[in-house]
């Protein structure tokens, strides 16, 4: 009962704080470790192999002439032939990875621009608030898909054009979201510590507020990857991707349409591997979102825990 | 005065007991380990039993358990609830559902969210009634009747608000009639005066005791506040670990304590007539699972001996009390006083370190300060203090520069400060520091002790790694945390360690000047009691100068030198605390000191 003894010392729990440093990697292994996660995850590597190891793989050049146009499928055609007489399952095993790097690079600048505008929308108020909210509002208000035309056809069909107009079509919806995250974080007076330490805005966005938006900004970054990859398919279906010689699941799609009667799998295949891959990553990020609220958690739980310990409520 | 009352208790013939409670125990899960454990008590007609306990400590939990409710994830895994006669615990649901509301009633702690926002608060009323179809022949008749004992003005106008229109302290006498509407025979009261200002809550808590004798209702008030229930309760009951570890007549066992438990909170309750030195309790309540075999507080205890640790304590009657200490009537004698503090001397007029001189504040539109006027000596601390809404904390804020929307001047060490805190040169912001009333906020839960403690030495002071190191980790001692703390996150820490990290964090740049914003507000009192005595040893050594901000008069003397009691953003009165304390001259400070619930038992330290 002395005044200053110091406080007994619980043991931390072992491994801890190296989760919780990377704290991304712990919300991702608790994912995986979920059925619902996993089955995300198995659904979407699959996908993610045949496009990755295909190039090397494959047993004929994409773009050579080599049989009877929507030839059915044969022992050395697996999958038939499309509408040239070039063989499906090679063009299958080449076509998709360029959109998988597409699909990426246009989610990191999605991601990073919305968030960042989101950020400082919350945290600075006021008029840079309004600003960069309208400015939100403006570019809401084309679907997805129309802003991604307007621009290529404004510029042409570039492949990092591709990219970049996807990406920017994502960050106002990310914007948001990271917006009302950044807002509820900033209310907290950790946040007001690092202001009277007299640190920059900037850096109090990156070092104080960033990383306690880990989980939404995974969560964002997992939907708007699906949603990448339908965009960026569905702009090569309609022609703007690489030029034709090249394989690419979504022009396979329209290339073969006519040929549907005689050799199916033309289209089939490159559909179904599109579908999986977003529904494999969707189905992950689900997980994601899942466990992250575990680690965050509701006010009722959180109340129940303080009572009861947070161990013993886990 | 509640002492008088207790004491001519025991004249009258004993009421018949409505509330019996035997062997109750209340588990996570269907076996898993115990909340509550092997509580037993009975409550007369007319009777409050006060139920106090520090957080975790199960009392919300046993609260529920009286009307037959657990939380989800918790069972009531064994016991009885009787109720003049009849067990609650073995009703079928429908008829459980029946008894509450009609024969027990619940009010809960924060009025404004137990009511319905989007109905009129006369509606609500009659649906308390209405839901008991039978109790009550008229409706409108006893609606108007409750409001009337709840000292509510039964007009049609008050009816016809919504909570929003109301006050805390009505929308709380709004609950309070709610709950005795049906005239039940049992009533719960969980912590309904926490939210509530001293003057409110003294008035509520009057409704309830002349509630209660009138209609002979059996009462069990929960409270972490042990002067609020000392006024109130005739039998007090202290949870500890989820056991009841004393229970007994009030006035005895504020008086003369027999746990060492009880011994250690009565001693960390600050008191508004004395100026004593805090005693609080180190360490932590254990949680449910890890209470071990032994006693659950012989960790803790400075009585404890080997036996404590090995055997658990049955509950012993000693002195007219239930006890459950194995040395019990052993350790009855030695009570411990509180060392007296002597009051401090103050200076000669020392030149102020921080002068405020007709500060006025507003939020938007709204005005929040005015005209305020205030000087903090060096080596000495002011307390602010004020009822909620008072601008104490933005008064805070304006000297700490965060919030920016003021005029006037603030002159710290003859340099007038800029408005916010942007504006203010590093120096500055270095020189007065600011602990957060709220330590679950205040420390970023993505850094560990040790980075939160660097950082504010490498925004002002860029030291080398190994010097930073070793001042980090002095400075951690100097507020008793020890070194194995600089890799812990704040979520492994207890709310009173996350205030010393706090409170370290502001002393590892060396400031002039410390504002202490409501710091131990959000603490169980036994922590409070450490916290203040930390501050108050860091002032002297540091010779610091400080503002502490509370709305706790008691705590005013055991901290602070001189006060400045502050009324709807304007001072009401400034001075030697002394003064203010024993001859208020504003009739504002009189009622406050006069509404501060005080123990029952006179100074512990028997003056």
């Amino acid at each position: 009962m002395a005044v200053d003894t110091p406080a007994t010392s619980r043991p931390a729990r072992p491994g801890a704080p190296g989760l919780r440093r990377h704290q991304w990697m712990a919300v991702l292994r608790a994912a995986v470790r979920t059925p619902r996660g996993a089955a995300g995850l198995a659904l979407a590597s699959l996908v993610l192999l045949i496009a990755i190891i295909g190039p090397a793989v494959a047993p004929h050049p994409p773009d050579a002439l080599l049989t009877t146009e929507f030839a059915k499928p044969s022992g050395q055609f697996p999958l038939g032939s499309d509408f040239l007489g070039r063989d499906v399952l090679s063009r299958v095993l080449n076509g998709g990875w360029i959109l998988l790097i597409m699909a990426v690079a246009a989610t990191v600048i999605g991601v990073a621009a919305g968030a960042t505008a989101g950020m400082s929308a919350a945290y600075l108020r006021g008029r840079s608030d309004g600003l960069i909210m309208r400015g939100v509002d403006v570019l809401l208000a084309f679907p997805q898909i129309v802003f991604a035309l307007l621009l290529l056809s404004m510029i042409g069909p570039k492949l990092w054009l591709i990219v970049i107009a996807v990406g920017v079509s994502h960050a106002p919806q990310v914007a948001r979201v990271l917006r009302s995250a950044t807002l509820d974080v900033s209310e907290r007076d950790f946040v007001k510590v690092a202001e009277l330490q007299g640190m920059s805005p900037a850096k109090i966005l990156g070092k104080e507020i960033l990383p306690n938006l880990i989980s939404p900004i995974m969560v964002e970054a997992g939907l708007r990857l699906t949603y990448s990859i339908i965009l960026i398919s569905g702009l090569a279906f309609l022609g703007f991707g690489q030029p034709p010689p090249a394989p690419n699941w979504g022009y396979m799609i329209n290339e073969n349409q006519i040929g549907l009667p005689s050799n199916p799998w033309a289209v089939v295949v490159p559909a179904a591997l599109i579908a999986l891959l977003t529904i494999g990553t969707n189905t992950f990020t689900d997980a994601i979102a899942r466990v992250a609220i575990g680690v965050e958690r509701r006010p009722e739980e959180a109340a129940l825990v303080t009572d009861l310990g947070p161990e013993t409520a886990e | 005065m509640p002492s008088a009352d207790t004491a001519t208790a025991p004249a009258r013939p004993p009421a018949r007991v409505r509330l019996e409670v035997a062997g109750l125990e209340v588990r996570i899960g269907a076996a898993g380990p115990d909340v509550v454990s092997d509580v037993s008590f009975s409550v007369r007609a007319g009777e409050v039993l006060g139920l106090v306990g520090e957080s975790g400590s199960g009392k919300t939990t046993l609260a529920l358990a009286l009307l037959g409710h657990a939380r989800p994830g918790l069972t009531i895994s064994s016991g009885h609830v009787f109720l003049d006669g009849a067990d609650l615990l073995a009703l079928s649901a429908g008829d459980l559902r029946a008894a509450r509301g009609a024969k027990i009633s619940y009010v809960p702690q924060d009025p404004s969210s137990a009511l319905n926002p989007t109905l009129r608060v006369g509606a609500q009323l009659r649906e308390a009634l209405q839901v008991h179809p039978g109790v009550v022949a008229d409706p409108t008749s006893r609606v108007a009747e409750v409001m009337r004992e709840a000292s509510l003005d039964p007009s049609p106008e008050l009816l016809r608000r919504y909570p929003h229109q109301l006050s805390g302290g009505q929308q709380q006498r709004i609950a309070l009639a709610m709950a005795f509407a049906c005239r039940p025979s049992l009533i719960v009261l969980d912590e309904p005066t926490t939210g509530l200002d001293v003057s409110t809550q003294r008035h509520v808590l009057d409704t309830v005791r002349s509630l209660c004798r009138s209609y002979g209702v059996a009462a069990v008030y929960v409270s972490h506040d042990l002067a609020v229930v000392s006024g109130l309760a005739s039998a007090v009951a202290v949870m500890y670990a989820g056991r009841i570890i004393e229970l007994g007549p009030t006035l005895r066992l504020f008086r003369e304590p027999l746990h060492p438990y009880t011994r250690g909170l009565i001693g960390a309750v600050p008191s508004p007539d004395h100026a004593e030195q805090l005693t609080g309790i180190g360490g932590q309540q254990p949680r449910p699972g890890r209470r071990g075999a032994g006693c659950s507080f012989a960790a803790r205890c400075g009585f404890a001996v080997d036996d404590c640790r090995t055997r658990a304590p049955e509950p012993v009657l000693v002195d007219h009390r239930t006890v459950r200490c194995l040395r019990a009537s052993e350790i009855s004698g030695e009570q411990a006083g509180r060392p007296a503090l002597a009051p401090a001397l103050m200076a000669d007029a020392p030149a102020p370190v921080l002068s405020v001189r007709d500060v006025s504040a507003r939020y938007g539109q709204t005005p929040v300060l005015a005209d305020v006027r205030l000087d903090v000596p060096g080596e000495s601390c002011v307390a602010v203090v004020g009822e909620s809404g008072s601008g104490k904390t933005t008064l805070a804020r304006c000297i700490a520069g965060l919030h920016s929307n003021w005029t006037g001047e603030i002159t710290f060490q003859g340099t007038p400060l800029a408005r916010g805190a942007r504006q203010r040169e590093k120096e500055l912001l270095k020189r007065v520091q600011y602990i957060f009333q709220n330590p679950y906020t205040s420390l970023n839960p993505r850094k560990t002790v040790g980075q939160i403690v660097a950082q504010q030495l490498e925004q002002f002071q860029p030291l080398e790694f190994r010097e930073r190191s070793a001042r980090v980790a002095a400075v951690l001692a100097d507020v008793s945390l020890g070194e194995d703390f600089m890799s812990r996150y704040p979520d492994q820490l207890s709310g009173g360690e996350r205030q010393r990290v706090a409170i370290a964090r502001a002393l590892v740049v060396q400031p002039d000047l410390l504002i202490c914003d409501e710091v131990t507000s959000s603490l169980d009192v036994s922590v409070q009691a450490i916290i203040v005595e930390l501050l108050r040893r860091i002032q002297r050594e540091r010779q610091l100068a400080m503002i502490f901000i509370t709305h706790n008069l008691a705590l005013v003397r055991s901290i602070a030198q001189s006060a400045v009691v502050l009324r709807a953003g304007a001072v009401a009165e400034s001075g030697p605390v002394e003064r203010i304390l024993t001859r208020p001259a504003d009739p504002y400070t009189a009622r406050l000191i006069e509404d501060v619930p005080k123990l029952a038992g006179p100074g512990v330290s028997g003056g």
